[in-house]
C-alpha cells in the first residue's frame, strides 16, 4: 500500500503512489484555480502580470532562505505587496503597465538572488523557479488547497461585479461598484495564485497556467460564464495529464503541465479555425438569394 | 455673438419650453476645470428635470467629455458643486438612479461575453454587485433586451453584433436597473440609420411612459433633435441653456447633418 494514509479508495496508475496523490490534488487545486484569476487579468491586458509577480516571489523565497522563515508564507507577503504597488501605479497612471511591471520585477529577482547567495543554507531557488510537485509534502498541499479555496470563493462572490469592472470600468464605478478595491483585490489574488502555484510549476511557468488555459477557452466558448467553466476544466485537464506524461516518461512536472497547457491550446486554435471556416461556406452558401 | 445656420433643414417644430415644473436631478454650479493650465470648463451652470429629455451638445474639445465625468463624480472640480438627486455624486446612494451608457469605443472589443450578460452587469447596480440574481433581476434583464428589440440576439457576442446593435445593449445594460436618470455620451457616433431610429424611439419612449430624465451628450443630435425639451451648448462655458425652439429662433437648426453644430459652434464663439 503507497497510497495516502486516510484515502477511502485506490488511485490507478500513475497516481497509486502518495507522492503523486499530494501532487494531483495539488495540481488539481491550482489548475482550477489558477485560470479563475487569470481570465480577469487578461482580459485587463496584463496577461504578464502572473509572470512578473513570480519573479517578485523569487526575493520573498531569498528573504526567507536568508532569515530562516518560512518560504511560502514569506514570498506571499513580498508577493501581496508587490501587486498592490503595481496596481497603485497602474492606476495612477505613472507608469505604463508593462514599464511599473518590468521596474518592480526585475527589482525583484534580483533581489531575490542576491538574498538566497547570502544564506547559509545549502537550499537553492531551483525548486521554485521551476517547481517541485513530486516533492510536496501533506502541510504543502494543505497550503495550496487554502490558498485555492480563498481564490475560488473570493471570485465567486465578486466575479459578477469584477465582469462588470473589466467590462468598462467608468460604468462599473458609476453603477457604485467598488471598482478600484477590486482592481486591488484581483492583484492580491494574482499574488496569492502565484505563491500557491509556486511549488507546482515554479514561478517561471506560473503565468502560463493562468493565461494559457484562458486562452483555450476563449477560442471555443460563446460567452463569460463558458470562458470560467471552459478555462478552469483546461487547467484541471493539464494538470491531470500533465502528471501522468511526467510519472510515464520521467518529465519535469511543471514543464509537462504547461506544455499540456500549450498542445490544448494549439488544439482549441484548430478546432475554432475549422469552426470559422465552416461558418463562412455556411454564409457563402446561403448567399443572398 | 454671431451665429451661421450651415444646414438647410426644416426648422423642428413642437418644440415647448425647458419644463421647470420637474424637481431638479442633475445640477452643476459655477464648475471650472482646467488640465495644468489648460481651462477646459469655465463656470459652467446647467440644471435636468425629472422627466426632461435634454442635450449636451458641443464640439469636439468643448469639454463636454469632462462636465460628463464631473457629473457622474468620476473627476471632482477644483471649484464649483454638482448634486445628483440632490446629492454630491460620491454620497448618492442608490446608484442605480442614475443609468450611464459610456463610448462604444470604450467598451472591452475582444471581451468573450455575451449580449445578456453585459446587460445584466448593469444590473448589478440594483441587486447589489456582491448578491446573486433573482427572478426580479433576471426579468429586468429581459426587459432591457425586449426595450431595444435584442432579445433574438441575447446569446450572441456583444462584439459579433453591428454598432448600432452594440448602441444598443449598452443602453439595455443602463436600462436594466430601471434609471431614474440616464446619462448618455455620444450614443449616435458611427450609429447606422435603422438602429438611430430605434434608439430615438427607446428614448423618447422612456421619458414619455417612464418619466425618466435623459441627457445625452452629443456633437449630433440628428436623430433626436425634434424629440429634445432642453438643449444646452458648451464650448468650455454654457453659450447657449434653453429649448430648442428659442435656438431655432436664433436661426439655428439642430440639424440632421452630421457636422452642423460643430460648423455653426465654430461661428459662434
Amino acid at each position: 500500500m503507497y497510497g495516502l494514509p486516510g484515502m477511502p479508495w485506490a488511485l490507478p496508475w500513475p497516481f497509486d503512489r502518495s507522492y503523486m496523490q499530494l501532487a494531483l490534488i495539488a495540481g488539481v487545486v491550482v489548475g482550477a484555480a489558477a485560470p479563475l484569476i487569470g481570465v480577469f487579468i487578461v482580459q485587463k491586458g496584463l496577461s504578464l502580470m502572473g509572470d512578473g509577480i513570480g519573479h517578485v516571489a523569487v526575493a520573498g523565497i531569498g528573504a526567507s532562505l536568508l532569515f530562516g522563515t518560512s518560504p511560502t508564507w514569506t514570498a506571499l507577503v513580498v508577493a501581496v505587496i508587490a501587486a498592490l504597488v503595481i496596481e497603485f501605479l497602474r492606476a495612477r497612471g505613472s507608469a505604463t503597465g508593462d514599464l511599473a511591471l518590468a521596474l518592480v520585477f526585475y527589482g525583484g529577482i534580483a533581489a531575490g538572488v542576491v538574498l538566497a547567495s547570502r544564506s547559509a543554507t545549502n537550499t537553492n531557488l531551483q525548486p521554485y523557479l521551476f517547481g517541485s510537485i513530486l516533492t510536496a509534502t501533506a502541510n504543502d498541499v494543505w497550503t495550496v488547497i487554502a490558498l485555492g479555496a480563498v481564490i475560488v470563493v473570493a471570485i465567486g462572490f465578486t466575479g459578477r461585479a469584477l465582469l462588470a469592472v473589466v467590462l468598462d470600468e467608468d460604468s462599473a464605478r458609476v453603477a457604485g461598484i467598488p471598482a478600484r478595491a477590486l482592481n486591488a483585490m484581483l492583484a492580491v489574488l494574482t499574488a496569492v495564485t502565484v505563491v500557491m502555484a509556486m511549488r507546482i510549476v515554479g514561478v517561471l511557468l506560473v503565468a502560463a497556467l493562468m493565461v494559457l488555459p484562458v486562452a483555450t477557452s476563449r477560442l471555443l466558448a460563446r460567452s463569460f460564464r463558458g470562458t470560467l467553466l471552459g478555462a478552469v476544466a483546461v487547467g484541471v485537464v493539464s494538470a491531470v495529464l500533465g502528471l501522468f506524461a511526467a510519472r510515464q516518461w520521467a518529465l519535469a512536472a511543471g514543464g509537462a503541465i504547461v506544455l499540456v497547457a500549450a498542445a490544448l491550446f494549439a488544439l482549441a486554435s484548430i478546432v475554432a479555425g475549422a469552426r470559422r471556416a465552416g461558418a463562412q461556406a455556411d454564409s457563402l452558401l446561403a448567399g443572398p438569394h | 455673438m454671431r451665429i451661421m445656420l450651415n444646414s438647410p433643414d426644416p426648422v423642428p417644430e413642437g418644440d415647448e419650453a425647458v419644463s421647470t415644473t420637474g424637481p431638479v436631478v442633475l445640477s452643476a454650479r459655477d464648475v471650472s476645470f482646467a488640465y495644468g493650465a489648460e481651462l477646459v470648463l469655465e463656470r459652467v451652470s446647467l440644471e435636468v428635470r425629472a422627466g426632461e429629455f435634454a442635450a449636451l451638445a458641443g464640439p469636439n474639445g468643448s469639454g463636454k467629455s469632462t462636465l460628463l465625468r464631473i457629473l457622474l463624480g468620476l473627476l471632482t472640480p477644483p471649484a464649483g458643486a454638482v448634486t445628483v438627486f440632490g446629492t454630491s455624486p460620491h454620497d448618492l446612494r442608490d446608484r442605480w438612479r442614475v443609468g450611464y451608457v459610456p463610448q462604444r469605443p470604450r467598451i472591452a472589443p475582444d471581451l468573450p461575453a455575451t449580449v445578456e450578460e453585459v446587460v445584466a452587469t448593469g444590473r448589478l447596480a440594483k441587486q447589489g454587485w456582491w448578491r446573486r440574481r433573482r427572478k426580479a433581476d433576471r426579468d429586468a434583464v429581459d426587459h432591457a433586451l425586449q426595450a431595444v428589440a435584442l432579445t433574438e440576439h441575447r446569446r450572441k457576442r456583444l462584439h459579433e453584433l453591428s454598432g448600432g446593435q452594440q448602441q444598443r445593449a449598452l443602453i439595455a445594460r443602463a436600462l436594466s436597473a430601471d434609471p431614474e436618470l440616464l446619462v448618455l455620451d455620444e450614443p449616435i457616433a458611427g450609429v447606422d440609420v435603422e438602429s438611430q431610429r430605434l434608439f430615438r424611439d427607446s428614448l423618447v419612449h422612456l421619458v414619455q411612459v417612464h418619466h425618466t430624465a435623459v441627457l445625452l451628450v452629443s456633437h449630433e443630435l440628428g436623430a433626436v433633435a425634434e424629440d429634445l425639451d432642453h438643449v444646452i451648448v458648451l464650448k468650455r462655458r454654457v453659450l447657449f441653456d434653453g429649448p430648442p425652439s428659442e435656438l431655432s429662433a436664433t436661426g439655428v437648426s439642430l440639424g440632421v447633418h452630421r457636422d452642423d453644430l460643430p460648423l455653426w459652434l465654430e461661428e459662434l464663439v
